[in-house]
C-alpha cells in the first residue's frame, strides 16, 4: 500500500450525481486487490486535506500491465464534486488499496445473494465478477431511488441474475432490495450487502443465521488504522483496540453481520 | 570533505534526551507508529509520540468522530486506547525495534489515573520521555480540565514529577486566555518541557439536516487552519519560560516546521497532515536539513527562537 499519483483515463456522469471514474495507477500502486476494498482519493485543493474513501467497482491489469481502477461514486459534497470534475490526463493522488475486502473462499462456489442500495451498489460489481469466475451462482438485488439504473447492464454482463427495486416504483419492484428478493423468492446460501445503515440492519435480520457479510461506511481521516476515527461497535472485544470498537478502514470495511452492533 | 560540504547537525537535546532530529509525531495522529511504518522509515524520526494511553482501555466517543473543515479537520475520538497493559506488551515491544526516541502520551480521568500510568512506566527503559495530556477537549472528565487552571496544572505536574522515571512534557491546550500563564504554571510544577498546541475546540453543523456533524457535537480543530495561532502561542510560551518548548499545530511542510523553531520551539511535531500525506514526517526531516544547508546554518538547534525581532 502506498500513496501514489494516478492518471485519469475518463470521468463520466452515468446517473444523476453518480460518476464513473477510470484511473491508470502508478507503478508504485501495489498489493493484491480484492473485491470490497476501497481507495482514498485526495481532492486537489489542499484546503480539503482528507482523502475520500471510495469503493473499488472494478479493476484490471497487474503484474506487467498497469493496474486500472474503476471507481463509481456519488458526488454529494464539495470534495467529491471536485473529484468528479477530473478530466482525462489529470493527475490524482490515491491512497490504497485499503481495507480487508471479501474473503472469496468463504463465498464461492454456492448461491450468493448480493444486496446493494444506492451508492452501495458499485463494490458489488467487482465481487460479482470474482464470484462468477469461481463458479458461484450470483443473484444481485439492486435498490435505486428511481429508474436511473446505473451499472445494471454491467451486473448482467458479469453473469448475475439481477433483481431491481426502486423507491418510486419506476422500475422493478416498488420498495427496497428485500422486497425484490421476496418477490422473486430468491434463495441463497450466503449474503453480502452494501448500502445505507437501515438497509444493512434489515438484511442482518433477514439473513436469520445464514452467513452474511456487510460492507460498512464511516467518516474517516487517516484510512490506515491510526486515527481511530472510523470505528464500529462490535459484539466482542476486538484484538486491536481491546474495547468493542473495530476500525472500519482496517478490520473492515467488510464484517460478518453477527460481529457488528449496527 | 571541507567544512562547507558537511551536513548540518540535525540533533536537538531536550531535558537531557538527545533526538537525532527535531521532527516528532503529534500524539493521536500516528498511533504507535505501526500503521505509518509502511509509509515512512520510523528510524528517521526524532521521536514517535504515541497516542494517549490510560490505565485501562477506553471506548472513546460515538461516531461520527471526524469531520473535515476548510483547511483542517475536527476530531472527537475521545482518547480510545487499549490501556497500559496492552500498550506495554504490544506497542512498546514494536517501538523497541526502531532507532528512534519514544515519548508516551499519558491520559486519565483523574489525577490518580495519570499517576498510575506514569508509575507503571517509571522503570521502563524503552520510554524516553512522557507527555502528559492535560489538554484533550473531547473527554468529559480529566484531560483539558487539568490544563485550563494554572494551580491545578501546577499541582498535577508536581505529582507526576514525583513518580515519573522519565523527563516530563506537559502538553498544553490553546483553549485558555493566557498561554504564558499556563506555561509558567507547568514550569513552576517542575515540568522538564512543554508541548503545544493541542486542538482548538470547534463545531460543525450540517445546514441541510440541521444536525451537529460530530456525535460529540464539539471537536478539536487541527490542521493548517490553526497554524498561525499555534506559532503565536509557541512564541508567547517560549518567551515566558526557560524550559524547552515542543511546537505543533498544522505543520504541513519543512518550512512550517522551521517557522515553529524560529518562534521558539526546540522540536516540532507533525499531526493532522499525516492524514493528507502519510510520508510527511520524513519529508519534513529532509526539507529541514535542506533549509539549513540553503541558509548555511550549521545546526538545527540554532533555529530555536532565532526569529529576528
Amino acid at each position: 500500500m502506498d500513496k501514489s499519483t494516478a492518471t485519469v483515463i475518463s470521468c463520466k456522469e452515468i446517473a444523476e450525481s453518480i460518476w464513473d471514474l477510470r484511473l491508470r495507477m502508478a507503478e508504485t500502486f501495489s498489493g493484491e486487490i480484492r473485491p470490497g476494498q476501497f481507495v482514498g482519493l485526495y481532492p486537489g485543493s489542499a484546503a480539503r486535506l482528507l482523502m475520500r474513501p471510495i469503493s473499488i467497482c472494478g479493476y484490471s491489469g497487474g503484474g506487467e500491465t498497469p493496474v486500472q481502477l474503476r471507481l463509481v461514486f456519488r458526488a454529494g459534497g464539495a470534495g467529491t464534486r471536485e473529484l468528479a470534475g477530473a478530466q482525462a490526463g489529470d493527475a490524482m493522488d490515491v491512497l490504497g488499496p485499503l481495507g480487508n475486502g471479501y474473503d472469496l473462499d468463504r463465498l464461492a462456489p454456492g448461491r450468493v445473494l448480493l444486496l446493494g442500495g444506492g451508492i452501495g451498489i458499485p463494490p458489488l460489481l467487482g465481487l460479482t465478477r470474482a464470484l462468477t469466475e469461481r463458479g458461484a451462482q450470483v443473484t444481485a438485488a439492486l435498490g435505486y431511488r428511481n429508474g436511473d439504473l446505473f451499472l445494471k447492464e454491467d451486473f448482467e454482463a458479469a453473469g448475475a441474475r439481477v433483481l431491481i427495486a426502486t423507491e418510486d416504483g419506476s422500475a422493478g419492484v416498488r420498495g427496497n432490495v428485500l422486497d425484490a428478493v421476496r418477490a422473486a423468492q430468491a434463495e441463497a446460501d450466503v449474503l453480502c450487502a452494501c448500502g445505507p445503515l437501515p438497509m444493512l440492519r434489515a438484511i442482518k435480520a433477514y439473513a436469520a443465521g445464514r452467513p452474511c457479510w456487510l460492507s460498512l461506511e464511516e467518516r474517516m481521516a487517516c484510512g490506515v488504522g491510526a486515527c481511530l476515527g472510523c470505528v464500529v461497535r462490535t459484539r466482542d472485544i476486538d484484538a486491536h483496540s481491546r474495547v468493542h470498537n473495530a476500525r472500519v478502514c482496517t478490520e473492515g470495511p467488510v464484517f460478518a453481520a453477527e460481529d457488528v452492533e449496527i | 570533505m571541507n567544512e562547507q560540504n558537511q551536513r548540518p547537525d540535525m540533533s536537538v537535546t531536550i531535558a537531557g534526551v538527545t533526538f537525532k532530529n527535531p521532527v516528532m509525531t503529534a500524539s493521536g495522529t500516528f498511533g504507535s507508529g505501526m500503521e505509518y511504518g509502511q509509509f515512512v522509515d520510523l528510524n528517521r524520526l526524532g521521536a514517535v509520540v504515541t497516542k494517549g494511553v490510560a490505565s485501562v482501555p477506553w471506548e472513546g466517543n460515538p461516531t461520527p468522530r471526524v469531520a473535515e473543515v476548510y483547511g483542517g479537520m475536527l476530531n472527537a475520538i475521545g482518547l480510545q486506547n487499549p490501556g497500559i497493559d496492552v500498550f506495554i506488551e504490544r506497542d512498546l515491544a514494536f517501538l523497541e525495534g526502531y532507532d528512534t526516541k519514544v515519548i508516551v502520551n499519558v491520559c486519565g480521568h483523574t489525577e490518580e489515573e495519570y499517576l498510575e500510568v506514569v508509575e507503571r512506566l517509571a522503570g521502563e527503559h524503552r520510554v524516553d520521555m512522557l507527555e502528559i495530556n492535560v489538554s484533550c477537549p473531547n473527554v468529559k472528565q480529566g484531560a483539558i480540565a487539568f490544563g485550563t487552571d494554572p494551580a491545578t496544572l501546577c499541582r498535577i505536574t508536581e505529582r507526576v514529577k514525583r513518580v515519573a522515571g522519565q523527563p516530563v512534557i506537559m502538553k498544553l491546550t490553546p483553549n485558555v486566555t493566557d498561554i504564558a500563564e499556563m506555561a509558567r504554571a507547568a514550569e513552576a510544577g517542575g515540568a522538564d518541557a512543554i508541548s503545544l498546541i493541542n486542538t482548538l475546540t470547534g463545531m460543525k453543523i450540517d445546514v441541510e439536516t440541521r444536525r451537529f456533524v460530530l456525535a460529540n457535537r464539539t471537536g478539536g480543530l487541527s490542521g493548517p487552519a490553526i497554524k498561525p495561532v499555534a506559532v503565536r502561542m509557541v512564541w508567547q510560551a517560549s518567551q515566558a519560560v526557560k524550559i524547552p518548548v515542543i511546537g505543533m499545530g498544522g505543520i504541513a511542510s519543512a518550512e512550517d516546521a522551521v517557522e515553529f523553531m524560529l518562534a521558539g520551539a526546540s522540536a516540532v511535531a507533525v499531526g493532522a497532515m499525516n492524514f493528507h500525506d502519510p510520508c510527511l514526517t520524513e519529508r519534513v526531516v529532509d526539507g529541514m536539513e535542506a533549509y539549513l544547508v540553503r541558509h548555511g546554518i550549521p545546526s538545527a538547534a540554532e533555529l530555536t527562537g532565532a526569529v529576528r525581532g
